[in-house]
């Protein structure tokens, strides 16, 4: 079965559906199915918590997830971990879902498409400075981009749109690229090697997802801690 | 030659020095990456979590070089801006 050829960079060009204005293409059905087995999942399972000693083993599951999630923010953060949890572990979990739904025939991964990534990154690109202001105040958080002297503002403000470019880019390029290379690869060397290389896809995807975590959950890090280390190392020269 | 295969020639040159040059540098700095970040594992295993988590995160840094010349290659080869002109022009 094949839903994108191999000369169409983006599922966005596979148009399913089209009515007046609205068009379906292949990213928002895809998109919509990865939220509804999140969201359906996560409902089912957690509608029989347990507290007892005997727990199902779906709640296992979620259970190890969560706890890996919320320790790898707790690492990072080191405080607030409730507040930063909910963002950091929906990039993770969407994601990985995404990314690792793969192996299914006719299944496209929505991240292969750049206004899926794009659209996740101008949500970090957004929540960076909603938490930085609600951490440290509008003053202190401005403050910040002229750090160490005025005359690095303009690179801060480079940077800031650089790393939303990257972050998007990252996981666009890689996450298209592997299909790209399994497509091609189905032609030159059929039947074995490209179920070597999609195992190995399942692996470039999680670590994706990982990355793609991480690296939001740095970026607000950044600028809600950037100050405190700033006073901690004057307190220090002072003392 | 007309226009329009110089369009594709140059094209589908330009996309393979592009890979062949975007990847040497970054393959070059990954491996410097995980060379320091092996020695710092065999020195402190106790650290281990958290060097894997940095090597993670700069390894995500350099490698988004070599994926940025891979898309611009793809786009070379698959979505190639300059195609549309080159086809209006023969067609026009």
């Amino acid at each position: 079965m094949e839903i994108i050829r191999i000369d169409q960079i983006s599922p966005d060009l596979v148009i399913l559906l089209q009515w007046g204005y609205i068009t379906i293409n292949a990213t928002l059905v895809y998109t919509w199915l990865v939220m509804g087995i999140l969201v359906f999942g996560s409902m089912l399972i957690t509608r029989t918590l347990s507290t007892g000693i005997t727990v199902s083993r779906w709640q296992n599951l979620l259970e190890v997830v969560v706890s890996g999630i919320r320790s790898e923010v707790r690492d990072i953060a080191h405080e607030d971990v409730d507040k930063y949890f909910p963002l950091i572990g929906t990039f993770f979990l969407f994601i990985l879902l995404c990314n690792l739904l793969t192996f299914i025939p006719g299944y496209v991964a929505p991240t292969s498409s750049l206004t899926t990534t794009a659209a996740l990154a101008v949500i970090v690109f957004f929540a960076v400075p909603y938490y930085g202001i609600s951490k440290q105040g509008l003053g202190e958080y401005l403050k910040e981009y002229f750090r160490p002297i005025f005359i690095f503002f303009p690179f801060h403000v480079m940077g800031e749109f650089s790393r939303t470019l990257a972050l998007a880019v990252r996981l666009f390029g890689n996450i298209m690229s592997h299909e790209k290379i399994i497509g091609i690869l189905l032609v030159v060397t059929p039947l074995f090697f490209p179920v070597v290389m999609q195992a190995l896809g399942l692996l470039i995807g999680l670590i994706q997802a990982y990355i793609f975590a991480i690296l939001a959950m740095v970026y607000i890090a950044s600028a809600t801690q950037a100050h405190e280390a700033a006073e901690h190392k004057t307190a220090e020269k002072k003392a | 030659m007309d226009s329009m295969s110089i369009v594709a020639m140059a094209s589908i040159i330009a996309a393979g020095f592009c890979m062949g040059i975007g990847a040497l540098g970054p393959g070059l700095g990954q491996g410097r990456a995980v060379q320091g970040a092996l020695h710092s594992i065999a020195q402190q295993p106790d650290e281990r979590n958290s060097l894997t988590r940095t090597l993670f995160v700069g390894l995500a840094m350099i490698e988004s070089i070599a994926i940025y010349c891979f898309v611009i290659s793809m786009i070379l080869v698959f979505a190639n801006p300059f195609w549309g002109y080159v086809i209006k022009k023969a067609g026009g």
